[in-house]
């Protein structure tokens, strides 16, 4: 399972489960926002990642 | 829009009391030159050396490399925006210090900057072991913020070339070279028959130490946009920009930027130059998305038959470059892409991070990660306490001879993605 | 400075014994002979090099006894131990090629003595064997005997003396997978436009750098129950604990770091740091969790959605590290974490 931003490159060098993030220097965060409101942000693409591992995939797959 | 470029070659650097330039020398008050680089009350102290070619120096760690200019007639000033008022340049005549650069040096926030080497194999990859080089180190104040430095630093840079440059407003060009290109109508009845070309340029804009302006304006905060490709001889570009040193660019390759300067040379004869399109390599996929998407759109209204497109650093830029390739390509247009490449020391890895089959056309600027051996040289500009962790150096890079084991990633310019230099790699 | 010995193969044609009909000719080893193309290759080399013999053998006969002519001529090679060995040029003859190949590659591989080839593009030998000997370009019938000797000499007595060896286009070998720098005529940006002018006049154009072709892997299964799940993170954006223990690179790294977070519920300013040197350190230097999710998986793990965190965290640079550093790190991470019992991981890059 790959959180990256630029989900072009994870698509051209092959991740399976692909979850996109928020930017390169952050790609879990969000410094413009207070902590708590971040933190759900970070939670989110968590839990998204934790759900897309519980999916099967067939070659390739990017969960927007 | 017509440019004309008067060319000064400058033959020696000396420290004198009195700034001028004199039958190709430039002599240079240290005094008259701090006042200026200290102007910034964010800079403590800053000292100036001089590095000819050939000399056994070696200068690290280098963050911007600047030719002197002055803007003698027609709209604004140099490098408009930042040290000059706003105003549209690129039109009159600017004269030029041939032969030698400003070059800023000294401690910097993160990942330290590039190496210049003067004389040895260093020397044979940077484009700035061949010019007279007027070094200035420079030195914060205490407790200042990183991006307070960094952009200290570089205004200082720019002051003190601008301050140099105007030594030369008076004096004769040894050499005066036209540039002129057309607008969009005149062109089409000027030279019915050429095929029309453009200049897609990707300027760097990750964020500390990887960005650009652009008339003083972030590069990050642009959409892309149109320029007369004279306008970047009088600095309407210039570099925030250093790690990794090796293919970023310096505001100098900005000021004569070789594909501007080769599509001129082609200008009315093979091809008809129409413009510079700038673009940016933002960190959020859905910017890298806009500005590609946008390009392509301007080559398609500037009804382009070709372009070429230059890339600046490398990583997830691969992939903006890739996007602006496959985007242009989709529109009918021909692409020739520049680069440069990561191919791991014994240059057997993949050499890009994205790939697609519609770039078939691609110049390299050679691997990065090919490992010179830098001896020992007698006198070093800067510091070298950092130069174990810039980037392209490591934990083994300080040999015990003195000597540096290092990655071409280390050295300023060496595989500009411009196409500055002759280096490449098959 | 005693010349340098070369042993030279080439096949029943060219020693002139014969065309098809004697295809099926057994190696045979002419000491202190130079035959047919090998005269054209002493000629080249001058005093510098000689052909201290030469092996012939039939194109049929080699390939139709595959282990035993490998066997026997690599027996004449060792007892000869030359500096180089040289093979063919093979032109666009594919069992010729394919001999010259094969035998080159074995000579170098088992007997440790450098070799070089020849042949067309096409010929089926080239494929083959062009990632490991070098393989030079010639024309596709033996009218190119002397532009080929013109390359292949050089190249061999380049070897022979364990020089380095330039860039293929220099050389004039096949690329081999192997990138190498050389300095140009002519500046990137001079290449860039005549290239375009090619491309826009429907031209051939040679680009410099063809598109690779990436790996693929199958996808692993999903898992079924996550609140039994452990769960590892790994990550390319240099997450380390403050001071960077490990050194690693900045950019081209060369290591990875195995740290453990037992106990770690959150990442701070003061624990943990970044030794990326591609992005901007100053969010992750802030708060690492923004780059490796420690303190949300925290959460996820007492509130039970996923069984465990596991205890250890990889991390490497993937700022211009090569593909094939990071396959490298990629294998070791995985065997541990395999060993570890993780059963699922989540990656973080920058």
């Amino acid at each position: 399972m790959h959180i990256c931003t630029v989900t072009p490159i994870s698509v051209t060098v092959g991740a399976n489960r692909i979850v996109p993030a928020i930017a390169i220097p952050y790609p879990l965060g969000n410094p413009s926002s207070e902590i708590e409101e971040e933190k759900a942000i970070r939670r989110k693409i968590v839990e998204n990642a934790l759900e897309a591992l519980t999916i099967g995939v067939d070659g390739q797959r990017i969960f927007e | 829009m017509r440019l004309e470029m008067g060319y000064i070659y400058i033959k020696d650097i000396q420290f004198s009391g009195e700034s001028k330039i004199e039958d190709g020398t430039l002599y240079v008050s240290e005094e008259s030159a701090k006042a200026v680089a200290l102007e910034d009350e964010k800079l403590k102290s800053v000292s100036f050396d001089i590095a000819r070619p050939g000399e056994s120096i070696r200068i690290t760690p280098v963050k911007d490399v600047i030719e002197p200019r002055v803007k003698v007639e027609g709209r604004g000033g140099i490098f408009p925006g930042v040290i000059s008022k706003i105003d549209t340049v690129g039109e009159g005549k600017t004269y030029a210090l041939k032969g030698m650069a400003v070059v800023t040096a000294g401690k910097i926030v993160g990942f330290q900057e590039g190496i210049i080497d003067m004389t040895g194999p260093g020397a044979d990859y940077t484009p700035f072991s061949k010019t007279l080089n007027l070094v200035m180190v420079c030195e914060a104040v205490d407790g200042i913020e990183p991006h307070e430095y960094e952009k200290a630093v570089r205004l200082a840079g720019l002051r003190v070339a601008v301050y140099i440059g105007e030594l030369a407003r008076t004096l004769t060009p040894d050499e005066t070279k036209v540039y002129e290109t057309c607008t969009l109508k005149e062109g089409i009845e000027k030279y019915p028959e050429l095929p029309r070309v453009a200049y897609v340029q990707m300027l760097q804009s990750q964020g500390l130490l990887h960005d650009t302006y652009v008339y003083g304006v972030d590069a990050k905060r642009i959409v892309p946009t149109i320029l007369n490709p004279t306008e970047i001889m009088d600095g309407a570009i210039i570099s925030g920009n250093c790690v990794s040193a090796c293919d970023k660019n310096p505001t100098y390759v900005h000021l004569n930027n070789p594909v501007v300067h080769d599509l001129f040379e082609q200008h009315g004869k093979t091809l008809n130059f129409v413009g510079q399109i700038i673009t940016n390599e933002n960190v959020y996929l859905a910017e890298k998305q806009r500005s590609s998407d946008w390009t392509a759109k301007l080559c398609k209204i500037l009804d382009l038959d070709g372009v070429i497109i230059s890339q600046e650093g490398f990583g997830n830029p691969d992939t903006d470059l890739i996007m602006n390739c496959k985007k242009i390509e989709a529109e009918g247009i021909k692409t020739v892409i520049i680069t440069d490449e990561y191919a791991g020391r014994d240059g057997k890895s993949q050499s890009l991070a994205d790939a697609d089959a519609a770039a078939d056309a691609v110049i390299t600027g050679g691997n990065a990660n090919q490992v010179v051996i830098l001896p020992k040289l007698n006198k070093v500009i800067g510091t070298l306490d950092y130069v174990t962790k810039i980037a392209g150096a490591s934990e083994e890079t300080l040999r015990g001879d003195g000597s540096l084991e290092v990655e071409l990633q280390v050295i300023t310019g060496a595989t500009n993605e411009t196409g500055f230099n002759c280096l490449s790699a098959r | 400075m005693a010349k340098i010995k070369v042993v030279h193969y080439i096949n029943q044609f060219f020693a002139q014994v014969g065309g098809e009909e004697k295809a099926d000719y057994p190696a045979e080893l002419r000491i202190g002979e130079a035959v047919g193309p090998g005269l054209a290759f002493a000629a080249n080399f001058k005093d510098e090099a000689e052909i201290i013999a030469t092996i012939v053998c039939g194109d049929s006969y080699f390939n139709e006894n595959l282990e035993k002519a490998k066997k026997d001529i690599l027996a004449m090679v060792r007892e000869q131990a030359p500096d180089v060995f040289i093979a063919g040029p093979a032109f666009n003859a594919g069992r010729y090629g394919v001999a010259c190949g094969t035998i080159a590659a074995a000579v170098q591989e088992e007997l440790g003595i450098p070799a070089v080839s020849g042949m067309y593009v096409e010929n089926p030998g080239a494929d083959m064997f062009k990632n490991q000997i070098y393989m030079v370009v010639t024309k596709n019938n033996a009218a190119g005997m002397r532009d080929a000797v013109s390359k292949m000499a050089p190249l061999a007595l380049k070897l022979a003396k364990g020089e380095t060896v330039g860039a293929s286009v220099e050389e004039g070998y096949m690329p081999n997978g192997t990138r190498v720098n050389f300095f140009d005529k002519k500046r990137g940006s001079e290449r860039a436009v005549q290239m375009l002018l090619k491309k826009l006049a429907g031209k051939a154009f040679e680009t410099e750098y063809p598109m690779p072709n990436f790996d693929r892997v199958e996808p692993s299964p999903p898992i079924k129950d996550l609140s039994h799940a452990k769960i590892a993170l790994v990550t390319s954006g240099g997450i380390v604990p403050k001071g960077n223990p490990d050194h690693i690179e900045s950019s081209s790294a060369s290591r990875y770091g195995e740290y453990d977070i037992t106990g770690v519920s959150d990442l701070t300013e003061d624990t943990y740091e970044t030794a990326h040197g591609g992005y901007d350190p100053v969010y992750a230097n802030k708060d690492a969790d923004r780059v490796l999710p420690v303190d949300v998986l925290r959460d996820l793990e007492k509130e039970g959605a996923i069984g465990k965190l596991h205890n250890l965290f990889y991390t490497t640079v993937g700022n211009g590290t090569s593909v094939a550093s990071a396959k490298a790190f990629a294998a070791e991470i995985a065997a541990k974490l395999k060993k570890d019992g993780v059963d699922a991981v989540i990656l973080t890059s920058t």
